[in-house]
């Protein structure tokens, strides 16, 4: 019998319990179940718990155990099965009038509650440890220097590889740096006019329409920078091109990856930065107001600067976006890893290093494979870092005007 | 302390002038940025459709094959097993002929060879025709009207992709090649029209662009969404409710709640390597799976659920429960019976909202290797949608963008179409339960 | 009580009608507002004080359901006259409103906002000497005169509203409109800012709303009765206090209204 089988005939068989554990606490009550602790319901399901989990969690230990994998599936399923009838007899023969049937199985209910939100971290540590134990594999193979301080990115899958994640992280500041260039005031000063200046009207229809922008899935900017926009900039700054210069060489590049990384930004930058403007008390502009100051006087002197520690936590929100994003960068900057300033050229990130280390065919324990775990978990704590600094700083001016 | 000059307040000083002056600009520096931002979300739609809607048409040939007796049967014995043993090779030569025969029946004058000819039709014209005689035997000695679907590059010259200049370098179509379409066309043996395979069929290899499809992959993200609906909702919505109805106020649940919103925002391929290292090295689930990718997406889209679950929870007043525990019901009575129901609306909608981010989610699929490979078979069960190697949409969209052939280009953005088109609907169910169900209290 | 120039009119409002979309908050009022005189508006709440207050210096026209009807005058002027801008006006009618509202910025800046924006130093000592000079008037600078560059957000209750105070006094208004200052004040500090309203009186005119009789008997000469609305009565402030002509007053001053 299959897992997939065996689990089936355990739900089955916990479903029967549950029947049958009702009815017998209606006849031990003699029909008048008034005289239960519990309502019937209850004893039905306390036997079906008692039936379900402790087998579904042997069978689980029995599926990722390694030596018990090799047996084959006849006495697991006489096992499993075995047991469940067993747990269905003895908790029946347990059921009686006195049985506190209902505050049992709330036990097993808030025991199962507090697995789902220990799941959160569960998830955290996973991905922690599995990053940390092939990191630690990959120093083991290759030199921790080179990787941290090293400045060439150029593996090769005949050894002697230079792996150094300097190069990477230039490439991704620098095109995150672009993309909140683009995003960063035009979501700001669009904020600034939702809050201030729209009327609901406007409100109602802008605001939906700019987070249409946010709903967009990355594969679709990607798309968008590989074959509209970057094409787009080759035919205006590549050679033959609208301007007649001749700075331009392919349609991947910083600019390309970083114009769209940033039109992607914008409803992220703009609906948070709402929220923080709008979160400065009125008086605060009443004040200004009152003391002769036009609207924007108001907002460029009292408004902002009172949002200034809101908005900075929105902006390093919106660069741990940037630095995270893996479809547009993939598709639309480039595979070179180099230090340049030349926003026109192809440079490579973090993120897209980790997809073609990872989808390349390299061996599994070459360095050149495992380094993407380093890279990823250099990833996993500069975002970190980014978002508990950025919580931080917005819960903390949120806190100062509630 | 009053102010020297006594002015009239009717008449605008130049100061105030120039004040007004920076407010009009300022005001248009708002007015741009949403111009701007509303310009980009203008500019992405209409290239979408532009240039994706284009794949939902196909250019077909309809020709009279003759299916020879001397070259499918040569025994004449009808034998299924002797029939299989020639190959698509095979039957090239009636598509040719075939091709031939349509030529002068229209009279129609080429001095190509017939395999040129024949070149017009896609690659999978022989697959096709071996298909339907290995089905109908007894076909074999009649003439058959066949629809093929035309070659890529005969397509892209009726969508104006593939141009007479364009084709300068192009090995596998010429000119006199596109004189002869000119002349099909007008004899109405070739037309463009709505092609229901690219909504339904699988993909295909990367000679052939014009038979690829998005069925497969479409199977492939609905199992995965499966996947995510079974796990995400309950234990998003067990985690919710533990964390606002009963977990106590310690440093164990403040960990948890920062922990919480801090995964929101971990980047979606650091879930990808997570599922490449547990799912995939540790616990052997199959690579490419459509339920290791429903784990990832899983996991990924956790926290958006019990985010907004959160919400809708604390959103229901404490006098509901004061009032059932007033009556004498538990705690774990008070939450399930009264407190729940009134937070479904709510919780339902951010379940689509993050079933909707689940389905456009790339990265993390690409390290579990939905990609790289022709996603073209079908599963033909449960347990095979679930575990044999399959694409999602994204992965498919992602994978056609990298075929460096512009025919593929057009499908990338069609099915971009088609993925567009399922997360407008998700995300209008959950507006419409939202305004519907949305209750002040 | 020094008597200056009682009867020179500052503002007159006639037949002022306000409507907050279709809700016609202030109705029919009429009233000639002394220079040099502290006039306090009385009323149960809601009964249109702060909505009229609002209007003498077009705070209103921040709420765009609002709509204002009639003739207010300053100095014979209509404020509502379409080539006015509210800014300059605002600058001639300061105001201060009822919880203190100082700008997260220093001392110093806070009462430099307005003669900045306003273009009225034309170096950093003429500046100086605007803070020195509002922050005395607002009887604040001996308290403050040591910590400029502190925020103004860092004092307490009364010393924030005596600041927002001198902030609005810096702009060198003619008019000083101020809605329930002390409401959100201790009685000490409470005690100080009436004090100040007394001096204020010598340079502007002054307009304060008050929910508390007894500050609009200490503080006005002259008083305005609010109900639902109307401009019930408006007067001396001995006479409205002492024998009313309105029975509505009567009953809201003995308490058995508001």
């Amino acid at each position: 019998m299959s897992a997939f089988w065996l689990t089936l005939t355990v739900l089955v068989l916990s479903a029967l319990g549950v029947v049958i554990g009702r009815a017998r606490a209606v006849s031990v009550a003699g029909g008048d179940v008034r005289k239960l602790h519990s309502l019937p319901k209850y004893y039905g399901i306390f036997v079906g718990f008692t039936v379900l989990i402790p087998s579904l969690l042997l069978l689980i230990l029995w599926l990722v155990t390694p030596p018990l994998e090799q047996v084959s599936t006849q006495p697991r399923m006489f096992v499993v099965l075995g047991i469940a009838v067993l747990l269905m007899v003895l908790s029946l023969i347990r059921i009686t009038p006195d049985l506190r049937a209902r505050n049992a199985v709330e036990r097993v209910v808030l025991g199962l509650l507090i697995t789902a939100a220990s799941l959160a971290i569960l998830t955290t540590i996973g991905i922690v440890l599995s990053m940390l134990f092939e990191t630690r594999n990959f120093f083991g193979l290759h030199s921790w220097k080179d990787f941290f301080f090293g400045l060439k990115w150029a593996p090769n899958f005949r050894g002697d590889s230079e792996l150094s994640i300097l190069p990477l992280l230039w490439g991704t500041i620098y095109i995150s740096l672009v993309a909140l260039l683009v995003s960063v005031p035009i979501g700001l000063f669009a904020a600034i006019y939702l809050s201030e200046y729209a009327g609901p009207k406007t409100r109602g229809v802008s605001k939906p329409l700019l987070e249409i922008l946010a709903g967009i899935p990355t594969i679709v900017y990607g798309l968008f920078a590989l074959l509209t926009v970057g094409p787009l900039l080759l035919r205006t700054f590549g050679s033959g091109g609208l301007l007649g210069v001749d700075w331009m060489t392919g349609a991947t590049a910083v600019l390309t990856a970083g114009l769209v990384m940033g039109i992607m930004l914008i409803p992220f930058v703009s609906s948070l930065s709402d929220d923080i403007i709008n979160a400065v008390p009125q008086a605060m502009r009443d004040g200004s107001l009152g003391l002769g100051a036009t609207k924007s006087e108001t907002i460029r002197q009292v408004v902002i600067p009172a949002a200034l520690p809101g908005i900075v936590g929105a902006i390093l929100l919106a660069a741990s976006r940037a630095i995270g994003e893996t479809m547009i960068v993939v598709l639309g900057a480039g595979a070179l890893a180099k230090f340049s300033l030349d926003p026109l050229e192809a440079m490579t990130t973090i993120t897209t290093r980790i997809v073609s280390q990872l989808t390349g065919d390299g061996d599994f324990a070459s360095p050149e494979t495992l380094v993407a775990f380093a890279l990823g978990l250099t990833l996993f704590v500069l975002t970190l870092g980014l978002n508990v600094i950025a919580l931080y700083i917005v819960r903390t001016y949120r806190e100062q005007y509630e | 302390m009053s102010n020297p000059l006594k002015t009239s307040l009717l008449t605008l000083d130049a100061r105030t002038k120039k004040r007004n002056a920076a407010e009009t600009r300022f005001r248009a520096y708002g007015i741009a940025a949403i111009g701007a931002g509303l310009a980009m979300l203008i500019l992405l739609l209409v290239t979408i459709f532009g240039k994706g809607l284009g794949a939902f048409q196909q250019t077909f040939v309809t020709l009279n094959v003759p299916l020879l007796e001397e070259k499918l049967d040569k025994n004449g014995t009808r034998d299924l097993e002797k029939i299989k043993k020639v190959s698509t090779f095979g039957y090239a030569p009636l598509l040719k002929k075939a091709m031939e025969e349509t030529l002068t029946e229209y009279g129609i004058e080429t001095n190509l060879k017939s395999k040129k000819q024949a070149a017009l039709l896609s690659k999978s014209a022989a697959a096709q025709l071996r298909n339907y005689v290995l089905a109908n035997t007894d076909m074999i000695g009649e003439t058959v009207e066949f629809t093929f679907l035309a070659n890529a590059r005969v397509d892209g010259y009726l969508k104006d992709r593939v141009t007479r200049e364009s084709i300068a370098n192009d090995k596998s179509i010429n000119a006199a090649q596109l004189d002869m379409v000119d002349a099909l066309l007008a004899a109405e043996v070739i037309e463009k029209r709505f092609n229901l395979s690219f909504i339904t069929g699988a993909d295909a290899s990367d000679q052939r662009p014009e038979a690829a499809g998005m069925g497969v992959s479409m199977l492939g993200s609905f199992f995965m969404m499966l996947v995510v609906l079974a796990l995400a909702l309950p234990i998003g919505v067990a985690a919710s409710i533990y964390l606002e109805e009963f977990a106590p106020k310690n440093w164990i649940t403040d960990i948890i709640e920062v922990n919480i919103s801090n995964l929101a925002a971990v980047p979606s391929i650091v879930f990808g390597i997570l599922g490449l290292a547990v799912f995939i090295n540790s616990v052997h689930l199959p690579q490419s799976a459509p339920l290791v990718g429903g784990l990832v997406l899983t996991l990924m889209t956790l926290p958006t659920i019990i985010i907004s679950t959160r919400a809708s929870l604390k959103s229901v007043p404490p006098s509901i429960r004061d009032a059932a525990l007033g009556v004498g019901a538990s705690k774990m009575q008070s939450v399930f019976h009264h407190v729940l129901p009134l937070a479904a609306p709510g919780i339902f909608t951010g379940t689509i909202i993050g079933l909707a981010q689940a389905l456009g989610e790339t990265a993390p699929l690409l390290l579990i290797g939905m990609i790289g490979f022709i996603a073209s078979n079908a599963p033909d069960s449960v347990a095979s949608g679930f575990l044999d190697p399959n694409s999602a949409m994204p992965a498919q969209i992602y994978e056609w963008a990298k075929r460096a052939d512009p025919a593929f280009y057009e499908r990338a953005w069609g099915g971009i179409i088609i993925l567009l088109v399922f997360l407008i609907t998700m995300n209008t169910i959950a507006v419409i339960l939202r305004r519907r169900f949305e209750r002040r209290w | 009580m020094k008597d200056t120039s009682m009867d020179t009119i500052k503002i007159s409002a006639k037949d002022v009608q306000v409507y907050y979309a279709d809700n016609h908050a202030i109705k029919d009022v009429n009233v000639d507002i002394a220079d040099k005189t502290v006039t306090a508006f009385i009323g149960p709440s809601g009964c249109g004080k702060s909505t009229f207050l609002r209007c003498l210096n077009r705070m209103n026209d921040t709420i765009d359901i609002c709509h204002v009807e009639g003739d207010i005058l300053i100095d014979g002027e209509d404020i509502y006259d379409r080539r006015v801008d509210p800014v300059q006006l605002r600058a001639k009618v300061g105001m201060v409103f009822q919880k203190p509202n100082p700008f997260p910025k220093s001392i110093y800046d806070n009462v430099a906002y307005g003669p900045r924006i306003h273009g009225l130093a034309r170096a950093k000592s003429d500046l100086d000497e605007i803070v020195e000079k509002s922050l005395r008037s607002a009887a604040i600078w001996d308290e403050v005169k040591d910590r400029l560059d502190a925020p103004g957000t860092g004092l307490s209750g009364g010393q924030q509203q005596r600041l927002c105070i001198a902030r609005a006094v810096a702009t060198a208004p003619e008019v000083l409109l101020m809605d329930e200052p002390c409401s959100a004040l201790d009685p000490i500090a409470t005690a100080q800012v009436e004090e100040l309203i007394d001096e204020l009186r010598q340079n502007f005119a002054v307009v304060i709303v008050t929910h508390s009789m007894q500050q609009a008997a200490r503080v006005s000469q002259k008083t305005a009765f609010f109900h639902l609305g109307n401009l019930v009565e408006y007067g001396d402030t001995n006479q409205i206090f002492t024998k009313p002509s309105d029975p509505r007053t009567e009953s809201y001053i003995t308490g058995r209204i508001g």
